[in-house]
Protein backbone atom coordinates (compact mmCIF):
# COMPACT_ATOMS: atom_id res chain seq x y z
CA UNK A 1 0.00 0.00 0.00
CA UNK A 2 0.94 3.57 -0.28
CA UNK A 3 -0.05 6.25 2.19
CA UNK A 4 -0.25 9.90 0.59
CA UNK A 5 0.56 12.55 3.64
CA UNK A 6 -0.08 16.06 2.72
CA UNK A 7 2.23 18.58 4.48
CA UNK A 8 1.82 22.35 5.04
CA UNK A 9 4.46 24.76 5.99
CA UNK A 10 2.99 27.63 8.54
CA UNK A 11 4.47 30.13 10.99
CA UNK A 12 6.55 28.25 13.99
CA UNK A 13 3.69 27.05 16.85
CA UNK A 14 5.79 28.94 19.46
CA UNK A 15 6.06 32.19 17.08
CA UNK A 16 3.91 35.09 18.67
CA UNK A 17 1.89 36.54 15.50
CA UNK A 18 1.38 40.24 14.68
CA UNK A 19 -0.93 41.67 12.60
CA UNK A 20 0.31 44.41 10.30
CA UNK A 21 -0.21 47.97 11.08
CA UNK A 22 -2.65 48.00 7.54
CA UNK A 23 -4.39 45.26 8.49
CA UNK A 24 -4.20 43.34 5.69
CA UNK A 25 -2.97 40.04 7.09
CA UNK A 26 -0.16 38.85 9.80
CA UNK A 27 3.38 39.61 9.29
CA UNK A 28 5.48 36.75 7.54
CA UNK A 29 8.78 38.89 7.26
CA UNK A 30 11.27 37.05 9.04
CA UNK A 31 9.47 34.64 11.26
CA UNK A 32 10.49 31.30 11.49
CA UNK A 33 8.36 28.81 9.63
CA UNK A 34 7.80 25.09 10.62
CA UNK A 35 5.89 22.31 9.36
CA UNK A 36 1.96 22.27 10.76
CA UNK A 37 2.06 20.07 13.80
CA UNK A 38 -1.19 18.02 12.93
CA UNK A 39 1.03 17.45 9.78
CA UNK A 40 4.18 16.16 11.35
CA UNK A 41 1.94 13.68 13.75
CA UNK A 42 0.76 12.48 10.14
CA UNK A 43 3.91 11.70 8.72
CA UNK A 44 4.82 9.68 11.79
CA UNK A 45 2.15 8.04 11.81
CA UNK A 46 2.60 6.79 8.37
CA UNK A 47 6.23 6.18 9.10
CA UNK A 48 5.17 4.37 11.91
CA UNK A 49 2.56 2.46 9.81
CA UNK A 50 5.57 1.80 7.16
CA UNK A 51 8.03 0.40 10.15
CA UNK A 52 5.00 -2.07 10.95
CA UNK A 53 4.67 -3.48 7.41
CA UNK A 54 2.42 -3.51 4.46
CA UNK A 55 3.50 -0.01 3.41
CA UNK A 56 5.53 0.13 0.42
CA UNK A 57 5.91 3.92 -0.32
CA UNK A 58 4.97 7.00 1.71
CA UNK A 59 4.64 9.83 -0.51
CA UNK A 60 4.85 13.43 0.67
CA UNK A 61 2.94 16.90 -1.54
CA UNK A 62 3.23 19.82 -0.12
CA UNK A 63 1.19 23.10 -1.74
CA UNK A 64 2.73 26.59 -1.27
CA UNK A 65 6.27 28.71 -2.40
CA UNK A 66 9.28 27.27 -3.35
CA UNK A 67 10.53 27.06 0.43
CA UNK A 68 8.08 24.55 1.07
CA UNK A 69 10.80 22.09 0.08
CA UNK A 70 11.98 22.34 3.35
CA UNK A 71 9.34 21.44 4.97
CA UNK A 72 9.40 18.37 2.10
CA UNK A 73 12.71 17.69 3.43
CA UNK A 74 11.62 17.86 6.64
CA UNK A 75 8.79 14.91 5.94
CA UNK A 76 11.34 12.83 4.19
CA UNK A 77 14.04 13.05 6.99
CA UNK A 78 11.19 12.05 8.99
CA UNK A 79 11.24 8.38 6.72
CA UNK A 80 8.90 9.65 3.71
CA UNK A 81 10.18 8.47 0.22
CA UNK A 82 9.52 11.03 -2.17
CA UNK A 83 7.82 14.42 -2.13
CA UNK A 84 5.46 16.50 -4.71
CA UNK A 85 5.70 20.16 -4.14
CA UNK A 86 3.02 21.96 -6.10
CA UNK A 87 4.54 25.32 -6.54
CA UNK A 88 2.21 28.53 -6.10
CA UNK A 89 2.63 31.88 -4.02
CA UNK A 90 -0.77 32.71 -4.22
CA UNK A 91 -3.06 32.09 -0.97
CA UNK A 92 -4.40 28.59 -2.04
CA UNK A 93 -7.52 27.81 0.19
CA UNK A 94 -8.38 24.75 1.34
CA UNK A 95 -11.24 23.74 -1.23
CA UNK A 96 -8.30 24.49 -4.06
CA UNK A 97 -6.11 22.39 -2.32
CA UNK A 98 -8.58 19.70 -1.35
CA UNK A 99 -8.97 19.86 -5.02
CA UNK A 100 -4.97 19.74 -6.28
CA UNK A 101 -4.85 16.31 -3.76
CA UNK A 102 -7.97 14.70 -5.54
CA UNK A 103 -5.85 15.49 -8.85
CA UNK A 104 -2.45 13.52 -6.81
CA UNK A 105 -4.70 11.04 -5.66
CA UNK A 106 -5.86 9.89 -9.02
CA UNK A 107 -2.21 9.81 -10.24
CA UNK A 108 -0.58 8.25 -7.25
CA UNK A 109 -3.34 6.17 -6.19
CA UNK A 110 -2.94 5.74 -2.52
CA UNK A 111 -4.58 3.40 -0.25
CA UNK A 112 -4.43 5.95 2.74
CA UNK A 113 -4.28 9.77 2.71
CA UNK A 114 -3.34 10.96 6.23
CA UNK A 115 -3.23 14.65 7.13
CA UNK A 116 -4.07 17.02 9.92
CA UNK A 117 -6.43 17.76 11.10
CA UNK A 118 -6.26 21.46 10.90
CA UNK A 119 -3.41 24.18 9.86
CA UNK A 120 -2.85 26.42 13.38
CA UNK A 121 -2.42 29.27 10.84
CA UNK A 122 -6.24 29.64 9.44
CA UNK A 123 -7.68 27.24 11.59
CA UNK A 124 -10.05 25.78 8.61
CA UNK A 125 -10.23 22.12 9.68
CA UNK A 126 -11.62 21.64 6.10
CA UNK A 127 -9.21 20.05 3.74
CA UNK A 128 -8.89 16.22 4.72
CA UNK A 129 -12.79 16.42 4.54
CA UNK A 130 -13.02 18.02 1.45
CA UNK A 131 -10.60 15.70 -0.19
CA UNK A 132 -12.51 12.50 0.76
CA UNK A 133 -15.79 13.94 -0.39
CA UNK A 134 -14.17 14.89 -3.75
CA UNK A 135 -13.12 11.83 -3.93
CA UNK A 136 -16.67 10.10 -2.88
CA UNK A 137 -14.03 8.34 0.22
CA UNK A 138 -14.67 7.60 3.69
CA UNK A 139 -13.16 9.84 6.29
CA UNK A 140 -11.81 9.14 9.99
CA UNK A 141 -11.56 12.74 11.27
CA UNK A 142 -9.24 13.58 14.21
CA UNK A 143 -7.96 10.15 14.94
CA UNK A 144 -6.34 9.22 18.41
CA UNK A 145 -6.16 5.57 16.84
CA UNK A 146 -5.78 4.10 13.57
CA UNK A 147 -5.59 0.25 13.25
CA UNK A 148 -5.32 -1.46 9.46
CA UNK A 149 -6.73 -4.50 8.65
CA UNK A 150 -7.36 -5.99 5.75
CA UNK A 151 -9.38 -3.59 3.57
CA UNK A 152 -10.82 -1.75 6.31
CA UNK A 153 -9.30 1.16 8.60
CA UNK A 154 -10.84 0.99 12.64
CA UNK A 155 -9.93 4.65 13.87
CA UNK A 156 -10.68 6.32 17.04
CA UNK A 157 -11.78 10.06 17.33
CA UNK A 158 -11.65 12.58 19.42
CA UNK A 159 -15.18 14.00 19.84
CA UNK A 160 -16.76 16.58 22.27
CA UNK A 161 -18.11 14.04 24.76
CA UNK A 162 -14.92 11.96 25.03
CA UNK A 163 -14.29 9.22 22.37
CA UNK A 164 -15.39 7.41 19.24
CA UNK A 165 -14.90 4.86 17.13
CA UNK A 166 -15.55 4.05 13.53
CA UNK A 167 -14.57 1.48 10.73
CA UNK A 168 -13.92 2.96 7.53
CA UNK A 169 -13.12 0.84 4.08
CA UNK A 170 -10.03 1.81 2.21
CA UNK A 171 -8.90 4.04 0.30
CA UNK A 172 -9.91 6.55 2.76
CA UNK A 173 -9.06 9.93 4.26
CA UNK A 174 -7.33 9.83 7.91
CA UNK A 175 -6.86 13.35 9.66
CA UNK A 176 -5.08 13.23 13.02
CA UNK A 177 -5.72 14.78 16.23
CA UNK A 178 -3.24 15.68 18.75
CA UNK A 179 -2.56 12.24 20.49
CA UNK A 180 -2.38 10.04 17.73
CA UNK A 181 1.35 10.12 18.56
CA UNK A 182 4.24 11.84 19.34
CA UNK A 183 6.00 12.76 16.25
CA UNK A 184 10.19 12.16 16.07
CA UNK A 185 12.98 14.13 15.90
CA UNK A 186 15.03 13.50 12.42
CA UNK A 187 18.16 12.12 12.90
CA UNK A 188 21.50 13.62 11.37
CA UNK A 189 22.06 10.60 8.94
CA UNK A 190 18.79 10.59 8.26
CA UNK A 191 18.90 14.21 7.57
CA UNK A 192 21.56 13.69 5.32
CA UNK A 193 19.85 11.17 3.17
CA UNK A 194 16.97 12.97 3.22
CA UNK A 195 18.77 15.43 0.91
CA UNK A 196 18.81 12.59 -1.89
CA UNK A 197 15.47 11.62 -1.68
CA UNK A 198 13.50 12.91 -4.97
CA UNK A 199 11.05 15.85 -5.06
CA UNK A 200 8.87 16.87 -7.99
CA UNK A 201 8.23 20.46 -8.83
CA UNK A 202 4.82 20.98 -10.38
CA UNK A 203 2.35 23.38 -10.78
CA UNK A 204 -1.11 24.58 -10.28
CA UNK A 205 -2.00 24.56 -13.77
CA UNK A 206 -0.05 20.82 -14.56
CA UNK A 207 -3.41 19.75 -12.85
CA UNK A 208 -6.02 21.91 -14.39
CA UNK A 209 -7.27 23.12 -10.91
CA UNK A 210 -8.75 27.12 -10.94
CA UNK A 211 -6.96 27.90 -7.54
CA UNK A 212 -8.91 31.29 -7.56
CA UNK A 213 -9.67 32.12 -4.41
CA UNK A 214 -13.76 32.40 -3.75
CA UNK A 215 -13.12 34.18 0.24
CA UNK A 216 -11.53 37.79 -0.08
CA UNK A 217 -9.87 39.03 2.91
CA UNK A 218 -11.70 42.74 3.99
CA UNK A 219 -9.52 42.95 7.19
CA UNK A 220 -7.53 41.16 9.57
CA UNK A 221 -7.30 42.85 13.10
CA UNK A 222 -6.11 42.35 16.44
CA UNK A 223 -8.69 40.80 18.63
CA UNK A 224 -10.12 42.64 21.73
CA UNK A 225 -7.66 42.90 24.44
CA UNK A 226 -8.20 42.12 28.26
CA UNK A 227 -6.68 44.09 30.93
CA UNK A 228 -5.14 42.36 33.66
CA UNK A 229 -7.18 42.82 36.68
CA UNK A 230 -6.04 43.19 40.44
CA UNK A 231 -4.49 40.31 42.86
CA UNK A 232 -6.02 39.46 45.58
CA UNK A 233 -4.43 38.22 49.26
CA UNK A 234 -6.67 35.65 50.08
CA UNK A 235 -9.12 32.93 49.79
CA UNK A 236 -11.26 35.25 51.41
CA UNK A 237 -11.35 38.38 49.80
CA UNK A 238 -11.51 36.16 46.04
CA UNK A 239 -14.61 34.65 47.47
CA UNK A 240 -15.98 38.15 48.57
CA UNK A 241 -14.99 39.73 45.08
CA UNK A 242 -16.93 36.85 43.47
CA UNK A 243 -19.97 36.46 45.61
CA UNK A 244 -20.29 40.44 46.54
CA UNK A 245 -18.84 42.10 43.75
CA UNK A 246 -19.21 40.11 40.78
CA UNK A 247 -22.31 38.46 41.53
CA UNK A 248 -20.98 35.47 39.40
CA UNK A 249 -21.15 32.90 42.38
CA UNK B 1 -32.80 34.10 1.66
CA UNK B 2 -33.23 30.66 3.35
CA UNK B 3 -31.09 29.13 5.56
CA UNK B 4 -30.69 25.54 6.37
CA UNK B 5 -29.67 24.99 9.92
CA UNK B 6 -28.59 21.35 11.14
CA UNK B 7 -29.79 21.21 15.25
CA UNK B 8 -26.93 19.47 17.21
CA UNK B 9 -28.38 16.99 19.83
CA UNK B 10 -28.04 13.77 21.17
CA UNK B 11 -31.33 11.83 20.01
CA UNK B 12 -33.11 13.03 23.46
CA UNK B 13 -32.17 16.65 23.66
CA UNK B 14 -31.55 19.47 21.76
CA UNK B 15 -27.93 20.93 22.42
CA UNK B 16 -28.52 25.11 23.00
CA UNK B 17 -25.20 25.44 20.97
CA UNK B 18 -28.31 24.86 18.62
CA UNK B 19 -29.74 28.01 19.82
CA UNK B 20 -26.33 30.29 19.17
CA UNK B 21 -26.54 29.12 15.85
CA UNK B 22 -30.00 30.31 15.26
CA UNK B 23 -28.72 33.72 16.60
CA UNK B 24 -26.24 33.90 13.84
CA UNK B 25 -29.18 32.66 11.46
CA UNK B 26 -30.95 35.77 12.65
CA UNK B 27 -28.57 37.87 11.61
CA UNK B 28 -28.04 36.97 8.60
CA UNK B 29 -31.62 37.00 8.17
CA UNK B 30 -34.31 35.17 6.16
CA UNK B 31 -36.37 31.71 6.23
CA UNK B 32 -34.51 29.38 8.55
CA UNK B 33 -35.51 25.71 8.71
CA UNK B 34 -33.91 23.21 11.03
CA UNK B 35 -32.96 19.85 10.10
CA UNK B 36 -32.92 17.11 12.72
CA UNK B 37 -31.27 14.22 11.93
CA UNK B 38 -31.82 11.82 14.33
CA UNK B 39 -33.16 7.97 15.46
CA UNK B 40 -35.64 8.18 17.97
CA UNK B 41 -35.60 11.96 18.13
CA UNK B 42 -39.15 13.58 18.32
CA UNK B 43 -38.73 15.40 20.94
CA UNK B 44 -35.55 17.22 19.47
CA UNK B 45 -37.53 17.99 16.23
CA UNK B 46 -40.57 19.63 18.67
CA UNK B 47 -37.90 21.21 20.76
CA UNK B 48 -36.59 22.73 17.65
CA UNK B 49 -39.55 23.36 16.38
CA UNK B 50 -40.59 25.95 19.74
CA UNK B 51 -37.19 27.64 18.77
CA UNK B 52 -37.50 31.76 18.41
CA UNK B 53 -37.04 32.68 14.63
CA UNK B 54 -37.66 29.32 12.96
CA UNK B 55 -40.13 28.89 10.39
CA UNK B 56 -39.96 25.22 9.55
CA UNK B 57 -37.96 22.04 10.99
CA UNK B 58 -37.36 18.64 8.90
CA UNK B 59 -36.98 15.51 10.35
CA UNK B 60 -35.04 12.50 9.13
CA UNK B 61 -35.56 9.44 11.27
CA UNK B 62 -33.26 6.43 10.13
CA UNK B 63 -30.89 4.20 12.34
CA UNK B 64 -27.68 5.58 10.79
CA UNK B 65 -28.16 8.86 12.14
CA UNK B 66 -28.43 7.07 15.84
CA UNK B 67 -24.87 8.06 15.38
CA UNK B 68 -24.19 10.29 12.62
CA UNK B 69 -21.24 9.76 10.25
CA UNK B 70 -19.99 12.41 7.68
CA UNK B 71 -20.42 10.45 5.04
CA UNK B 72 -24.51 10.01 5.66
CA UNK B 73 -25.15 13.84 6.89
CA UNK B 74 -23.47 14.29 3.28
CA UNK B 75 -26.11 12.26 1.60
CA UNK B 76 -28.66 13.93 3.58
CA UNK B 77 -27.89 17.70 3.10
CA UNK B 78 -26.62 18.23 -0.08
CA UNK B 79 -30.01 17.25 -2.08
CA UNK B 80 -31.52 19.02 0.27
CA UNK B 81 -29.28 22.16 -0.60
CA UNK B 82 -30.94 22.73 -3.92
CA UNK B 83 -33.64 25.08 -1.98
CA UNK B 84 -31.63 26.68 0.76
CA UNK B 85 -28.63 30.02 -0.19
CA UNK B 86 -27.29 28.62 3.16
CA UNK B 87 -25.74 25.84 5.11
CA UNK B 88 -25.23 26.35 8.95
CA UNK B 89 -23.87 23.94 11.55
CA UNK B 90 -22.42 24.59 14.80
CA UNK B 91 -18.92 24.39 15.12
CA UNK B 92 -18.88 20.86 17.20
CA UNK B 93 -16.89 17.90 16.32
CA UNK B 94 -20.00 16.66 14.39
CA UNK B 95 -20.24 20.22 12.68
CA UNK B 96 -16.58 20.26 11.63
CA UNK B 97 -17.04 16.60 10.80
CA UNK B 98 -19.37 16.77 7.62
CA UNK B 99 -19.88 20.33 6.95
CA UNK B 100 -16.77 20.91 4.61
CA UNK B 101 -18.02 17.30 2.73
CA UNK B 102 -21.16 19.30 2.15
CA UNK B 103 -19.23 22.59 0.69
CA UNK B 104 -17.00 20.38 -1.67
CA UNK B 105 -19.60 18.79 -2.85
CA UNK B 106 -21.51 22.22 -3.67
CA UNK B 107 -18.10 23.77 -5.01
CA UNK B 108 -17.97 26.39 -2.65
CA UNK B 109 -15.33 27.70 0.39
CA UNK B 110 -16.76 26.72 3.75
CA UNK B 111 -16.55 29.46 6.50
CA UNK B 112 -15.71 28.31 9.38
CA UNK B 113 -16.03 28.97 13.00
CA UNK B 114 -17.55 32.30 12.48
CA UNK B 115 -17.94 34.27 15.53
CA UNK B 116 -19.67 37.34 14.06
CA UNK B 117 -21.97 38.06 11.10
CA UNK B 118 -21.19 41.50 9.31
CA UNK B 119 -23.44 41.60 6.59
CA UNK B 120 -25.20 38.57 4.35
CA UNK B 121 -21.67 36.91 2.90
CA UNK B 122 -19.59 39.10 5.27
CA UNK B 123 -18.15 37.51 8.38
CA UNK B 124 -15.61 37.68 11.37
CA UNK B 125 -13.69 34.36 12.23
CA UNK B 126 -10.78 33.94 14.41
CA UNK B 127 -7.33 32.72 12.79
CA UNK B 128 -3.80 31.92 14.72
CA UNK B 129 -5.81 29.91 17.28
CA UNK B 130 -7.72 33.54 17.57
CA UNK B 131 -4.15 36.31 17.86
CA UNK B 132 -5.99 37.50 14.69
CA UNK B 133 -9.33 38.21 13.91
CA UNK B 134 -10.20 38.14 10.12
CA UNK B 135 -12.85 40.12 8.25
CA UNK B 136 -13.97 37.51 5.01
CA UNK B 137 -16.05 38.01 2.09
CA UNK B 138 -17.58 35.16 0.50
CA UNK B 139 -18.00 35.37 -3.24
CA UNK B 140 -20.15 31.91 -3.37
CA UNK B 141 -23.17 31.58 -4.58
CA UNK B 142 -24.28 29.65 -1.42
CA UNK B 143 -22.42 29.62 1.69
CA UNK B 144 -21.57 27.19 4.07
CA UNK B 145 -20.66 27.96 7.49
CA UNK B 146 -19.59 26.78 10.95
CA UNK B 147 -20.91 28.49 13.67
CA UNK B 148 -18.44 29.30 17.43
CA UNK B 149 -21.39 28.97 19.87
CA UNK B 150 -19.76 30.91 22.79
CA UNK B 151 -20.33 34.45 20.77
CA UNK B 152 -23.56 33.91 19.75
CA UNK B 153 -26.56 34.65 21.97
CA UNK B 154 -29.04 31.50 22.21
CA UNK B 155 -31.86 32.66 21.18
CA UNK B 156 -35.25 31.39 23.15
CA UNK B 157 -38.44 29.27 23.04
CA UNK B 158 -41.12 31.34 21.29
CA UNK B 159 -41.72 29.64 17.88
CA UNK B 160 -44.07 27.78 16.68
CA UNK B 161 -43.06 25.98 13.13
CA UNK B 162 -44.32 22.75 11.52
CA UNK B 163 -42.34 19.74 11.33
CA UNK B 164 -41.74 17.92 8.00
CA UNK B 165 -40.83 14.22 8.09
CA UNK B 166 -38.39 13.35 5.22
CA UNK B 167 -36.98 10.84 3.90
CA UNK B 168 -33.34 9.64 4.95
CA UNK B 169 -30.79 8.62 2.48
CA UNK B 170 -30.53 4.88 1.72
CA UNK B 171 -27.05 3.94 2.14
CA UNK B 172 -24.78 1.58 2.38
CA UNK B 173 -22.27 4.08 3.22
CA UNK B 174 -18.24 3.39 3.69
CA UNK B 175 -18.27 4.27 6.64
CA UNK B 176 -19.76 2.94 10.02
CA UNK B 177 -20.44 4.20 14.11
CA UNK B 178 -18.96 1.00 15.92
CA UNK B 179 -18.11 2.12 19.55
CA UNK B 180 -18.13 5.36 21.85
CA UNK B 181 -16.60 5.77 25.10
CA UNK B 182 -18.63 9.25 26.62
CA UNK B 183 -17.03 10.56 29.91
CA UNK B 184 -19.69 10.85 32.74
CA UNK B 185 -20.63 13.35 34.25
CA UNK B 186 -23.40 14.73 36.76
CA UNK B 187 -22.17 18.15 36.09
CA UNK B 188 -23.28 20.38 33.59
CA UNK B 189 -21.16 20.02 29.86
CA UNK B 190 -17.70 22.54 29.69
CA UNK B 191 -19.45 24.58 26.54
CA UNK B 192 -22.37 25.16 28.56
CA UNK B 193 -21.84 25.57 32.23
CA UNK B 194 -22.03 29.30 33.81
CA UNK B 195 -18.86 28.26 35.73
CA UNK B 196 -15.57 26.29 34.67
CA UNK B 197 -12.95 25.70 36.90
CA UNK B 198 -9.69 24.06 35.34
CA UNK B 199 -6.49 22.90 35.90
CA UNK B 200 -3.17 22.20 34.67
CA UNK B 201 -0.25 20.92 34.67
CA UNK B 202 0.42 22.27 38.42
CA UNK B 203 -1.91 19.84 39.95
CA UNK B 204 0.70 17.26 39.44
CA UNK B 205 -1.61 13.99 39.16
CA UNK B 206 -4.97 13.15 37.96
CA UNK B 207 -5.92 11.92 41.28
CA UNK B 208 -5.17 15.78 42.51
CA UNK B 209 -8.26 16.57 40.35
CA UNK B 210 -10.77 15.88 43.06
CA UNK B 211 -9.51 19.00 44.47
CA UNK B 212 -11.08 20.69 41.49
CA UNK B 213 -14.36 18.45 41.77
CA UNK B 214 -14.85 19.15 45.33
CA UNK B 215 -15.04 22.89 44.32
CA UNK B 216 -17.10 22.32 40.91
CA UNK B 217 -19.62 20.34 42.96
CA UNK B 218 -20.13 23.35 45.29
CA UNK B 219 -20.52 25.74 42.42
CA UNK B 220 -22.23 23.46 40.15
CA UNK B 221 -19.30 23.80 37.34
CA UNK B 222 -17.61 22.12 34.81
CA UNK B 223 -14.47 20.78 35.47
CA UNK B 224 -11.65 21.67 32.53
CA UNK B 225 -7.74 21.31 31.23
CA UNK B 226 -5.26 22.68 30.16
CA UNK B 227 -3.44 20.83 27.06
CA UNK B 228 -0.54 19.76 28.96
CA UNK B 229 -2.54 18.32 31.87
CA UNK B 230 -4.62 16.20 29.11
CA UNK B 231 -1.16 14.90 27.16
CA UNK B 232 0.29 14.26 31.13
CA UNK B 233 -2.09 12.10 30.86
CA UNK B 234 -4.31 13.77 34.41
CA UNK B 235 -8.03 13.76 32.85
CA UNK B 236 -8.98 12.65 28.93
CA UNK B 237 -9.38 14.73 26.17
CA UNK B 238 -12.54 15.63 26.48
CA UNK B 239 -11.55 17.99 28.93
CA UNK B 240 -9.30 20.40 27.31
CA UNK B 241 -9.90 24.21 26.93
CA UNK B 242 -7.64 25.73 24.30
CA UNK B 243 -6.97 25.99 20.40
CA UNK B 244 -7.87 22.39 19.63
CA UNK B 245 -9.88 21.88 22.40
CA UNK B 246 -13.41 23.40 23.42
CA UNK B 247 -13.86 27.13 23.71
CA UNK B 248 -15.54 28.07 26.69
CA UNK B 249 -17.05 31.32 27.49
CA UNK B 250 -18.60 30.61 31.02
CA UNK B 251 -19.64 33.80 33.47
CA UNK B 252 -16.79 32.40 35.69
CA UNK B 253 -13.67 30.89 34.36
CA UNK B 254 -11.10 29.56 37.17
CA UNK B 255 -7.87 28.69 35.75
CA UNK B 256 -5.48 26.57 38.47
CA UNK B 257 -1.82 25.47 38.30
CA UNK B 258 -2.51 27.01 34.72
CA UNK B 259 0.39 28.66 33.17
CA UNK B 260 -1.39 30.13 30.13
CA UNK B 261 -0.17 29.36 26.90
CA UNK B 262 -1.62 31.36 24.16
CA UNK B 263 -3.66 28.15 22.66
CA UNK B 264 -5.14 27.68 26.02
CA UNK B 265 -6.12 31.36 25.94
CA UNK B 266 -7.57 30.93 23.11
CA UNK B 267 -9.92 28.74 24.57
CA UNK B 268 -11.18 30.50 27.26
CA UNK B 269 -10.42 34.40 27.39
CA UNK B 270 -14.37 35.44 26.28
CA UNK B 271 -15.08 34.36 29.62
CA UNK B 272 -17.50 37.17 31.42
CA UNK B 273 -14.77 37.24 34.70
CA UNK B 274 -11.44 35.25 34.68
CA UNK B 275 -9.67 34.19 38.20
CA UNK B 276 -5.87 32.88 38.22
CA UNK B 277 -4.61 30.47 41.22
CA UNK B 278 -0.69 30.08 40.66
CA UNK B 279 2.24 30.46 42.20
CA UNK B 280 4.34 31.95 39.80
CA UNK B 281 3.63 35.51 39.72
CA UNK B 282 4.99 35.72 36.20
CA UNK B 283 2.75 33.38 34.62
CA UNK B 284 1.01 34.80 31.60
CA UNK B 285 -2.74 33.91 32.90
CA UNK B 286 -2.82 36.40 34.88
CA UNK B 287 -2.35 39.04 32.67
CA UNK B 288 -5.87 38.06 30.87
CA UNK B 289 -7.06 37.24 34.73
CA UNK B 290 -9.38 39.74 36.42
CA UNK B 291 -8.53 38.18 40.26
CA UNK B 292 -5.14 37.12 40.58
CA UNK B 293 -4.37 34.17 43.99
CA UNK B 294 -0.49 34.04 43.84
CA UNK B 295 -0.08 30.99 45.91
CA UNK B 296 0.36 27.39 46.33
CA UNK B 297 -2.68 25.58 45.01
CA UNK B 298 -2.55 22.41 46.98
CA UNK B 299 -3.00 24.65 50.00
CA UNK B 300 -5.83 27.60 48.54
CA UNK B 301 -8.02 24.40 46.83
CA UNK B 302 -9.68 23.00 50.42
CA UNK B 303 -9.67 26.86 51.84
CA UNK B 304 -11.20 27.64 48.77
CA UNK B 305 -14.16 24.74 49.36
CA UNK B 306 -14.16 25.94 52.97
CA UNK B 307 -14.66 30.29 51.91
CA UNK B 308 -17.28 28.65 49.88
CA UNK B 309 -18.83 26.79 52.80
CA UNK B 310 -19.04 29.75 54.53
CA UNK B 311 -20.38 31.94 52.25
CA UNK B 312 -23.21 29.40 52.17
CA UNK B 313 -22.27 27.19 49.08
Amino acid sequence: MKILVPVKRVIDYNVKVRVKPDQTGVDLANVKMSMNPFCEIAVEEAVRMKEKGGVDEIVVVSIGPAQAQETIRTALAMGADRGILIQTDETVEPLAVAKLLAKVVEEEAPGLVILGKQAIDDDSNQTGQMLAALLDWPQATFASEVVIDGGKASVTREIDGGLQTIAVETPAVITTDLRLNEPRYASLPNIMKAKRKPIDIKAPGDYGVDIAPRLSVVKVTEPAKREAGIKVESVAELVDKLKNKEGVI
Amino acid sequence: MSILLVAEHDNATLNDATRAAVSAAKAIGGDIHVLVAGSGAGDVAKAAAGLDGVAKVLHADAEVFAKPTAEALEALVVPLMANYDVLMAVASTTGKNFAPRVAAKLDVMQLSEIVAVESADTFVRPIYAGNAMMTVKSSDAKKVITVRPTTFEKVGDGGSASVETIDAPAGPFKSQFVSEELSKSDRPELTAAKIVISGGRGMQSGDNFVLLDKIADKLNAAVGASRAAVDAGYVPNDYQVGQTGKVVAPELYIAVGISGAIQHLAGMKDSKIIVAINKDEEAPIFSVADYGLVADLFKVLPELEEELTKAGL
